[in-house]
């Protein structure tokens, strides 16, 4: 499903002392099954734009498209019901949202709100939590009785068991140790292409956006700072300074050989590896 | 987020209102609060409204905000009023609506009800709309102290109550939070069966009570992590302390007070 936003402004709490505008003047448009990364600062409307995917709010002005659905502040989508099968969301902290007494229910939680038959969602269910990487023994085990790590894995399987065509994804790997973090965005990216989804990952880390992500969108005080190609947008150290944000360790390092040795290395997203050689090569080369 | 209640929100700002001393407030609202009732004629009613809503407008908060805030509340206004123009058969028959007969006794009763019940209700918001509720605890905690003398936990009471407090918002983002994720997993609050509507509140209670104890646990442990040990002997950071504007306050009320006095029959 194609996304688009067109002239989009949200605000919060209209007409009170509280009034605030969270997104201004938002567009942009993403394509059917790209993997796209939104990257910006804490504040910068984030959140607020990831709650227009699925109708959760309506923009106050301007035009939100989501494959055949209009969002818009005068109508009302009548069957909001089936965009949100088709758009799953995975919040941040998703294990805040488990309920149910064991995780088997948990996760068929979804896909039977939204009327599928018994069978399917059995089916479901066992191959979610295998796509989730946890033992299908603990289905019928509380979800309380989980470890944190574990309990995030539980409540995205709840998600992919609604097969949605998008996936949403804020900050998915907050608060995990590093080989959590790993584990988990490696299964969303194998995910993302094994179901041709559209995948819109909202995050902090840049590493994650260079690696994961066809398309970078930055944003800033509530608007778009700047778009394009990972390897392109990366290269913009000095604009990505001034609204707080870092590039990649990788970019900054080819930075640094060209300040420190004059050897320019343009990034195409070459490996670590095959920088090295690259690298060698262009050492070798000045006898050095 | 709730839009309509206004109840229990603060709003910041500098206002003469806000500056003054919470114990200060809060005794001249427990005297407005008692006095409303002594009123009697349409002159010490207007005294006393002229003190509210003089009040209100002090606070420097728009006034369209707060009677829009007290929406939930009209409707019992309103209530009130039409009650009384059905019940009360007192004085002559001033008209008839579809031959009912509305006495006078009824509308003159059915205002000045209707009107002291809104005169409570704002004046009783203007607290919280100008008081952060840590400054009115603070202010309970030191009206109640003579309550120690009979061993009323007075200290305890107090962070009971700023701990409900601050955690109020805390569980309304929380609410929010869970209710936006279990929506995006299917959920209608909003529409069909009331049964269906009944257990839509499971998905929503259940992570929230989990949280609400996670949270109090964690409080306990950093509060008993840095000694808390209760009121005896605990000083405070903002001490509360009586200024020339709440003598002022206290001044400007006294002359409302002889005021209502001199008009009532």
């Amino acid at each position: 499903m194609d996304i688009s936003f067109k002239n989009v402004t949200y605000t919060y709490q209209p007409n009170t002392p509280f009034e605030h505008r969270a997104i201004h003047d938002l567009s942009f448009t993403i394509k059917s099954g790209s993997f796209v990364a939104i990257v910006g600062h804490t504040g910068s409307g984030k959140s607020t734009l990831i709650q227009h995917l699925n109708g959760l709010l309506r923009p106050t002005e301007g035009q939100v498209k989501i494959g055949d659905y209009t969002l818009s502040a005068d109508k009302k989508v009548k069957d909001i019901k089936e965009l949100r099968s088709k758009v799953g969301v995975v919040f941040q902290y998703p294990e805040h949202q488990l309920f149910e007494e064991t995780i088997a229910k948990d996760i068929a939680f979804g896909p039977e709100n939204f009327g599928v038959g018994e069978e399917e969602v059995k089916k479901r269910v066992h191959e979610t939590i295998h796509a989730v990487q946890l033992s299908e023994q603990l289905l019928d085990r509380s979800p309380f009785d989980l470890s944190g790590g574990q309990m995030r894995r539980v409540a995205i399987a709840g998600v992919l068991a609604m097969e949605p065509q998008v996936l949403v994804l804020d900050e998915p790997t907050a608060g995990l140790d590093p080989r959590g973090q790993q584990d988990i965005m490696n299964m969303f990216y194998q995910l993302h292409h094994q179901k041709g989804l559209t995948t819109i990952l909202v995050t902090h880390s840049m590493e994650d956006a260079l690696k994961y992500a066809d398309h970078v969108i930055i944003m800033d005080h509530g608007t778009k700072y700047m778009e394009g190609k990972p390897t392109e947008v990366f290269q913009r150290k000095r604009e990505l300074e001034k609204v707080q944000l870092d590039v990649p360790e990788i970019v900054q390092f080819l930075f640094g050989v060209e300040k420190q040795l004059g050897i320019s290395i343009a990034y195409r997203g070459q490996t670590i590896a095959e920088l090295a050689t690259e690298l060698v090569e262009e050492l070798r080369s000045r006898n050095l | 987020m709730n839009h309509a209640l206004i109840i229990g929100q603060y709003v910041p700002s500098n206002s003469v209102i806000h500056r003054l001393d919470p114990r200060t407030k809060i005794a001249i609202i427990f005297f407005f609060v008692i006095f409303v009732f002594f009123a009697n004629t349409l002159t010490s009613y207007a005294v006393l409204t002229l003190f509210a809503v003089g009040t209100a407008v002090a606070t420097k908060i728009k006034l369209p905000y707060i009677l829009k805030g007290l929406t939930p509340v009209w409707f019992l206004i309103v209530f009130t009023f039409v009650l009384h123009l059905v019940v009360t058969k007192e004085g002559e028959v001033l008209f008839r609506i579809l031959s009912y007969p509305i006495y006078s006794g009824a509308v003159e009763q059915g205002i000045a009800i209707s009107l002291r019940f809104f005169l409570l209700i704002l004046v009783t918001s203007l607290l919280t709309l100008t008081t952060t509720p840590i400054e009115i605890t603070d202010a309970i905690e030191t009206l109640l102290n003579p309550l120690k003398k009979i061993k009323f936990p007075v200290h305890e009471l107090a962070l009971m109550m700023s701990i409900s407090l601050r955690f109020i918002p805390t569980l309304m983002q929380e609410t929010e939070k869970i209710s936006k994720a279990q929506a995006s997993r299917g959920v209608d609050f909003r529409t069909g069966p009331m049964k269906d509507r009944i257990q839509a509140i499971v998905p929503l209670l259940v992570p929230l009570f989990v949280s609400a104890f996670k949270r109090a646990e964690e409080l306990a442990m950093a509060m008993e992590a840095r000694g808390y040990q209760g009121g005896e002997g605990r000083t405070k950071l903002r001490e509360l302390r009586i200024e020339k504007i709440d003598i002022l306050a206290f001044i400007t009320f006294g002359i409302v007070l002889i005021g209502l006095f001199l008009t009532r029959a």
